[in-house]
């Protein structure tokens, strides 16, 4: 099974204060980890991939527990999640779907419940391309409140052999969230949708 | 505070291996970042004073988020630098006003020294405009290990009368320094130059 080779981590937060609206009386927090990794498949197709979902677990607990410290170090305060992949241009977007598990697993172990299905984006791109991680409540998808995206690319990444990994968690729901639908008080938590 | 925040931003970035060689221990860089509504858009003002005073909060706000950011003490730091991007309707001269008079002290604070020129760059652009904060040893400018540069953007700013005002500090110089040059063991500090 192929080590996992980290190139660097980028991590981002975001304090929202406002939007144009009133201010929020907590500031919304989000933010994105990305890791910079080899791509040990890159440059040649090979058949049997599935097997470094598991190498990948560690890294993805290590980049959970890195966003939950940046975001203030309490877990119980994430709302919402997400999770992305950007693979550098000699690889392929399957390389990319090898973050599912490790990924999503990641971050539920550490936020505990989190039914809901981890929101995600992938795409193949080369130095400094962005993406958006779509971004849903952890227990209820439908939360219409907690409906996001957060932008994230770093500028050196990813090398054609490279692929970056992203986990993002924002504290709650937009800053000025206002057109309706399920609320977060509403949440049954039976199945992850409502 | 006078200033008008919309939101912070702040982002980290840890090179674990540069060139395929392990960087050890890592080179960790952290830059903040407000969008501040420009009080001046759209007009052209002779005084530039509230623009004056905002740099001067935002050197020790941002500072401040910056070195947390790194988790670090500040006399631990060992480069720095400044920036600010002024949204479609401001002048290169507000960037000015907010980087150069006073933002420099109470950032320096933070720091517990810094006798070098704070290197500095400015643009104008739009929302998600790249830009860059150079970087430069804080106590010696002429450190070339330490000349380097840090590319932030925030994707929603700045809007067209807001101004994204960047600082960036590190706790090391560029990966495996090998050009030569004064190296932080011989600075002198007398001048702020070597």
């Amino acid at each position: 099974m192929p080590s996992v080779e980290i190139r660097k981590f980028v991590t981002q937060v975001e304090e929202i204060r406002h939007e144009g609206g009133p201010p929020a009386g907590q500031p919304a927090v989000r933010g994105a980890i990305a890791a910079v990794i080899a791509n040990p498949y890159a440059g040649r197709y090979v058949e049997d991939i599935a097997g470094f979902m598991d190498d990948l677990k560690p890294l993805g607990l290590d980049m959970a527990r890195r966003l939950i410290e940046a975001l203030g170090g309490d877990a119980a305060r994430i709302e919402g999640y997400g999770k992305g992949a950007i693979v550098g241009s000699a690889g392929e977007l399957e390389h990319g779907a090898l973050w599912h598990v490790p990924g999503g697993y990641a971050m539920r172990e550490l936020l505990g419940g989190a039914k809901a299905i981890v929101p995600s984006a992938k795409k193949v791109g080369g130095l400094g391309t962005h993406i958006d991680i779509p971004i849903t409540h952890k227990d209820a998808s439908y939360v219409r409140s907690h409906f996001d995206a957060i932008e994230i690319g770093i500028n050196d990444a990813p090398r054609a052999n490279e692929i970056v990994l992203v986990l993002a968690m924002t504290s709650g729901p937009r800053v000025h969230a206002r057109v309706g639908g399920l609320a977060a008080s509403e949440i049954k938590g039976e199945d992850g949708l409502r | 505070m006078s200033t008008s925040i919309r939101k912070i931003v702040t982002v980290v970035e840890e090179t674990q291996v540069e060139g395929g060689r392990s960087v050890s221990p890592p080179t960790r860089r952290a830059a903040a970042i407000a969008v501040i509504e420009n009080p001046f858009a759209g007009q052209y003002v002779e005084n530039l004073d509230v623009l004056i005073a905002i740099g001067e909060e935002l050197g020790g706000l941002l500072g401040e988020r910056a070195v947390a950011a790194l988790g670090i003490p500040g006399d631990s730091v060992e480069s720095y630098g400044k920036a600010a991007c002024v949204g479609a309707e401001g002048e290169l001269e507000h960037a000015a006003a907010i980087l150069h008079p006073k933002l420099g002290a109470p950032f320096r604070k933070v720091l517990g020294k810094g006798a070098a020129l704070i290197p500095s760059s400015k643009k104008r652009g739009g929302p998600g405009t790249p830009f860059d904060i150079p970087l430069g040893h804080k106590d010696a400018a002429y450190v070339r290990s330490h000349f380097d540069g840090m590319e932030v953007r925030v994707n929603d700013a700045p809007r067209d009368n807001e101004i994204v005002v960047a600082v960036a500090v590190t706790d090391s110089g560029r990966p495996h320094p090998r050009v030569g040059g004064l190296t932080k063991g011989e600075i002198k500090g007398e001048d702020g130059l070597r």
